[in-house]
């Protein structure tokens, strides 16, 4: 029981020890604390696997958190197999990052504060996972966006820095509004938020129907949605994907960790935690795996043509989300989380490695100003080109089998299985060609920096290519754990693991169309690299002449499809005009106010007309009491 | 005597409490040394905490019954009684209003050089008003608390305010007396219908005619509302927090205006039980709007004290909402909320209080890269906003949770509406941050004439409590929340209980025939 505390426990220890004492007692040493923390949570981390393993799901509740009348929400936790990988993948990789960071970070200023931000961002990641309510689990995905906010607000002398990081926290708001009213209605449902209770309990919703405003909605879909709107937030999907780019800003370690491998893929995990009910409603499930389809594709045609190297990664990590929503909405949860476990590495590994380029250049990010790396800077080399093997999808690494998953999957279930898998196809291809093209602006041709730079040229030190490595073999191998029995007898272990919590997926199909799938993946991960390598080896004028040819295609989509702008245009510049000039300027300055001061101010006037009555001669009285008799007079006799 | 407990302490608790700052003040009036006047006070205002503590640990949770109950003659001729107790609903505040008239002191310390011996004996005499308001279950002694508090905040706004601080003590002083002056009104018409008693809980068992409590909850409602303050008469507050010295905000903000929404807990919701669930809706739609209304005014504001003044018109309107969602978790919620707006909104203007000390000015665009300038304070004033736009972990999630669960589950639509100012909320209050600690520092603070120092030890001191209990009741809420269970419970009951059946679908001739 203490062994599953201290997971997250370590961490925020590290967190209040550093934040307190990193300032004037620990400063550069505070990976000290921190690395030892996050290697604890991952070695016990491992023992919770092997307990799940052996067979022991273990859900304990260890206080009652908030008790108001018939409202009852405890702190527990649940550990099966789902939360026992991602246990796995959030220390595994929080690890090497935190030794990555030693070097990474070294020297800065805010040495202290970065260790302290993120061991407070393991311990809520952590408690995220390990959650056994939708409470405690609304409390680590808070935190985690707290984190993410610190984070990418690392550097906060920069203003870009500043307004990246309030820009995700609030674009998340949005998403958690719908999510935090979701687990309202859930609680007001169910009556409770216990996971286990509410699962074995999901029969009571069927054929429920709650009126919005005189239309009677299906109870388990609203339900559903309004989950899901917090993974959009979190996940970054479309409409609300606009700050993941953006938080590029932070330190590249935090791309890594928070904005690549673990927290964005807080939204899948919710999903997939939750598929008891998203089972329940098609428009649930159909809307999940429309957003994430056409995420995958809309991010990847992004990708195609920005030129800082982390936003390509950027845009990548939310059309690789996509893919697991598009695999969690026809019903393979455990393609999901297979793709969420395989992308934590390679896609931490290919931020990494950005990283260590960038390093090496001096916070140079735009790829038209690299070029000729991989002489100077071989081991950084070698592992980007692992990881874009295994995000192409090329067998036998890691990527191929998680998404010839999700297209068999695709391909085979649901009603709109075929157009599903045609988009996330045409994703594929365009994964491989930005990708690649990644791969040859960097590394390939000649250095097209300036001579300072060139001179500073060389390979990063061990404390940031030994985490590479490591990460490298995760990006190899992590796949293999999901063979397709179509290769391999009992080869789709993860699979099986995942049972018990996710089930197994249904669809139909003959191994023929199934290898066909499988061929037409490879296919066109072998497409996207040639087009890139003739486009940016071969003929190294051929981009210029494209873009010229497709000239308002490519600057909309250099532009983002002008989605922030858009935002801009019609939430933020409005709210902020209609809170200053009519809010504020008008109704509260002139009509309250006017109001308020007004009646003091005529009753101030009105007194000085009436004062003037008071005048201190005598005729004026003896005048207007005549007048006064007169008038009783005469009311008395032509009145009565 | 069946629905009171009388004080089983040795000595009478609730009276030493509230006449303790008295005592103290009138000491005050002999001393001239103004540290020995300060350390005195300091002194005081710690006493009375401490003498107070028994009520916290004592308490009775399991009964809604007023507990600690004094009761003696005063005039008896007009049945009135020096009538004191609390129950679950008050006995927090009176910790509160404790709480922070020791921060007070404490962060007055180097701000005030003029009238020492006055300012101290104003916050003397103000925690004692306020501490009778809480406990007084007389209506005689409850109005002249009610009143008297009145006089030292209007001079703590007059003497030691601002620039603009006669327009604002007045605006204050004739806002709260308007309303004030209808609720006395209904105090004598309770009077004369309820048994020629003031004793409230007396005049609470009393069943009146329904017309009778619509005009009664009216006259009520004037003088709380005023005092929330709910939108739209909420224009006194701005200038008032504003123009007063820190001390004066942080008793404004975190005593002051919890008042109105005591009122409403303790005078409107047993006594009008048809007329409050009669207005039930507007007083959602009213709390509603605050929400809103106040978050947006606060996008819009460039004056520091202003912004987090209009932040307590939004957050209050969570506050009502809650109370009037007329259920255990609203109720419940709105109750740990106006605790948690104590705490935080109180922190809240004593860091600016401290700031201001350093930079003078209120402005935000003076502001800037102030985190690297002063770490200990920019990481006190994060946890701090994330409290205020109710980061879960803080007290501030606790009572909003609580709040909108109750709106949704008494009236979806105003639990949907009012989370909108969740949003909001956030988009202020991180907004203010990265414009006051992030981004580029202005070069006067950095090398010009007024260089920024970091909190010291005598801040740190008053500011560390109050993060205290952020995170206290954000992990523990069970600890606050406990205390109100059976009056909360007892006083939905009653409104249920004695409520007409059907009143809630009151048709629009039912309300002509009232008016």
């Amino acid at each position: 029981m203490l062994k599953y505390i201290l997971i997250p426990l370590l961490p925020l220890l590290s967190f209040i020890i550093n934040i307190l004492f990193g300032r004037n007692f620990i400063k550069d040493k505070a990976h000290w604390i921190a690395v030892p923390a996050v290697a604890g949570s991952f070695i016990l981390a491992v023992s919770a696997f092997m307990d799940v393993q052996a067979g022991n799901v273990i859900n304990v509740n260890i206080y009652n958190w908030i008790v108001s009348g018939n409202f009852n929400v405890t702190i527990g936790f649940l550990i099966d197999q789902l939360t026992a990988i991602m246990l796995i993948v959030v220390t595994s990789i929080s690890t090497l990052i935190f030794i990555y960071s030693i070097g990474y970070m070294h020297g800065d200023g805010g040495y202290y504060r970065f260790f302290s931000y993120l061991s407070l961002f393991v311990f809520s990641m952590l408690m995220l996972v390990m959650a056994n309510n939708f409470l405690l689990l609304y409390f680590g995905w808070e935190a985690v966006g707290l984190c993410s906010y610190f984070l990418i607000g690392f550097w906060f002398h920069k203003k870009s820095a500043a307004d990246a990081g309030k820009k995700a926290f609030i674009v998340n708001r949005f998403g958690d509004f719908g999510f935090g009213l979701g687990v309202i209605l859930v609680y007001l449902t169910f009556g409770s938020l216990d996971y286990l209770k509410i699962f074995s309990n999901t029969g009571i919703v069927l054929g429920q129907t709650i009126n919005i405003f005189g239309n009677d909605i299906d109870l388990i879909t609203l339900i559903c949605l309004m989950l899901f709107c917090g993974a959009i937030g979190k996940s970054a999907q479309i409409p609300l994907h606009v700050w993941l780019p953006d938080a590029m800003e932070g330190p590249t370690p935090v791309s890594a960790l928070i904005h690549a491998a673990t927290m964005v893929t807080a939204g899948v995990f919710m999903v997939a935690r939750c598929n008891p009910l998203f089972s329940l409603s098609h428009t649930a499930m159909n809307t999940v795996a429309v957003v994430g389809g056409v995420t995958a594709i809309f991010a990847a045609t992004i990708a195609l043509v920005q030129n800082d190297i982390k936003r390509v990664i950027a845009y990548s990590t939310v059309s690789q989300l996509g893919y697991m929503f598009l695999a969690l909405g026809v019903g393979a949860y455990s393609a999901g989380i297979f793709h969420l476990y395989t992308h934590a590495y390679f896609k931490a590994l290919l931020f990494l490695g950005s990283g260590s380029v960038i390093h090496a250049l001096h916070n140079e990010q735009n790829m038209q100003n690299m070029g000729g790396l991989k002489k100077y800077m071989p081991i950084t080399y070698g592992v980007f080109i692992l990881a874009t093997l295994s995000i192409t999808g090329i067998p036998p690494f890691a990527g191929f089998f998680s998404k010839d998953e999700i297209l068999w999957r695709a391909y085979s279930g649901g009603e709109l299985g075929k157009f599903l898998w045609l988009l996330a196809t045409v994703a594929a291809l365009l994964t491989a060609f930005y990708s690649w093209r990644l791969i040859f602006l960097t590394f390939h041709g000649r250095f097209r920096g300036t001579h300072e730079q060139e001179h500073h040229l060389h390979e990063s030190p061990r404390v940031i290519t030994v985490p590479l490595m490591l990460l490298a073999i995760g990006a190899v191998a992590a796949g293999w754990v999901g063979i397709p029995p179509l290769l391999m007898e009992h080869g789709d272990k993860i699979g099986e693991f995942l049972a018990p919590v996710l089930g197994h997926p249904h669809g139909e199909g003959s191994h023929a169309e199934e290898m066909m799938v499988m061929g037409m993946s490879i296919l066109v991960a072998a497409a996207g690299w040639f087009i890139a390598y003739q486009m940016y080896v071969k003929k190294t004028d051929l981009p210029m002449k494209v873009g010229a040819m497709f000239q308002p295609l490519y600057k909309l989509l250099y532009n983002k499809y002008y989605v922030d702008e858009l935002y801009s245009r019609i939430f933020v510049q409005p709210v902020l005009k209609l809170s200053d000039k009519v809010i504020l300027g008008f109704f509260d300055a002139k009509i309250i106010e006017g109001v308020v001061n007004g009646v003091p101010n005529l009753i101030g006037a009105f007194s000085n007309k009436f004062r003037k009555i008071q005048t201190g001669l005598l005729s004026n009285y003896g005048l207007v009491m005549a007048i006064g008799a007169l008038a009783i007079i005469g009311y008395i006799i032509f009145m009565r | 005597m069946e629905n009171i407990i009388l004080n089983q302490l040795s000595y009478p608790i609730l009276s030493w409490t509230v006449f303790l700052p008295v005592i103290g003040a009138l000491f005050l009036l002999f001393m001239r040394n103004a540290t020995l006047i300060r350390w005195t006070t300091l002194l005081v205002t710690a006493a009375t905490l401490v003498i107070s503590l028994p009520l916290l640990t004592t308490f009775d949770k399991g009964t809604y019954k007023m507990q600690f109950v004094e009761k003696h003659g005063w005039i008896p001729s007009w049945g009135i009684n020096y009538f004191v107790g609390i129950d679950g609903i008050s006995v927090l505040f009176v910790f509160l209003t404790t709480l922070l008239s020791i921060l007070c002191v404490l962060v007055s310390w180097k701000a005030i050089e003029t009238k020492v011996k006055e300012f101290h004996i104003a916050i003397l005499t103000l925690e004692a008003g306020m501490l009778g308001v809480f406990v007084a279950l007389d209506f005689f002694l409850f109005y002249i608390f009610w009143e008297a508090m009145l006089i030292p905040m209007f001079l703590l706004i007059g003497v030691w305010g601002g620039p603009q601080r006669v327009y604002a003590a007045i605006k204050f002083f004739l806002y709260t007396l308007v309303g004030s002056v209808f609720m006395l009104v209904g105090i004598v018409v309770l009077y004369f219908i309820g048994g020629n008693t003031l004793d409230i809980l007396a005049l609470s068992a009393v069943q009146y005619p329904v017309k009778l409590q619509f005009w009664l909850f009216l006259a009520f409602f004037s003088a709380f509302a005023v005092k929330v303050p709910m939108f739209p008469v909420h224009t006194w507050l701005p200038d008032a927090h504003t123009e007063a010295p820190t001390a004066g905000s942080v008793i404004l903000a975190g005593v002051l205006i919890k008042m109105g929404a005591y009122g409403f807990l303790r005078f409107s919701m047993p006594m009008f039980p048809d007329a409050t669930k009669f207005f039930m809706k507007p007083m959602l739609i009213l709390s509603v709007i605050a929400i809103i209304y106040g978050a947006l005014v606060c996008l819009a504001q460039k004056d520091l004290k202003r912004l987090i003044a209009y932040s307590s018109v939004s957050h209050m309107g969570f506050v009502t909402l809650g109370i009037f969602a007329l259920n255990s978790q609203g109720l419940e919620g709105g109750i740990l909320q106006m605790l948690n707006h104590g705490v935080i909104t109180g922190a809240l203007f004593l860091m600016i209080g401290i700031i201001y000390e350093r930079t003078h000015t209120r402005a935000i665009a003076d502001y800037g890269g102030f985190a690297g300038l002063v770490p200990w304070f920019a990481g006190l004033f994060m946890v701090l906003t994330l409290a205020s736009i109710g980061l879960p972990g803080t007290n501030g999630f606790i009572g909003e949770f609580l709040i909108l669960f109750g709106a949704f589950k008494a009236q979806k639509i105003y639990g949907v509406l009012a989370a909108t100012g969740v949003i909001l909320g956030a988009g202020y209050m991180l907004w203010l941050y990265q414009r006051i600690f992030w981004e580029k520092p202005n070069p006067d603070w950095t090398s010009g004439p007024h260089p920024v120092w970091d909190l010291n030890l005598r801040e740190i001191a008053a500011l560390v409590p109050l993060v205290a209990l952020i995170f206290w009741i954000g992990f523990y809420p069970d600890t606050f929340l406990s205390y109100m269970h059976s009056s909360v419970e007892h006083l939905l009951e009653n409104i249920n209980k004695r409520a007409y059946a059907g009143q809630e679908n009151l048709t629009a001739r039912t309300i002509m025939e009232i008016f």
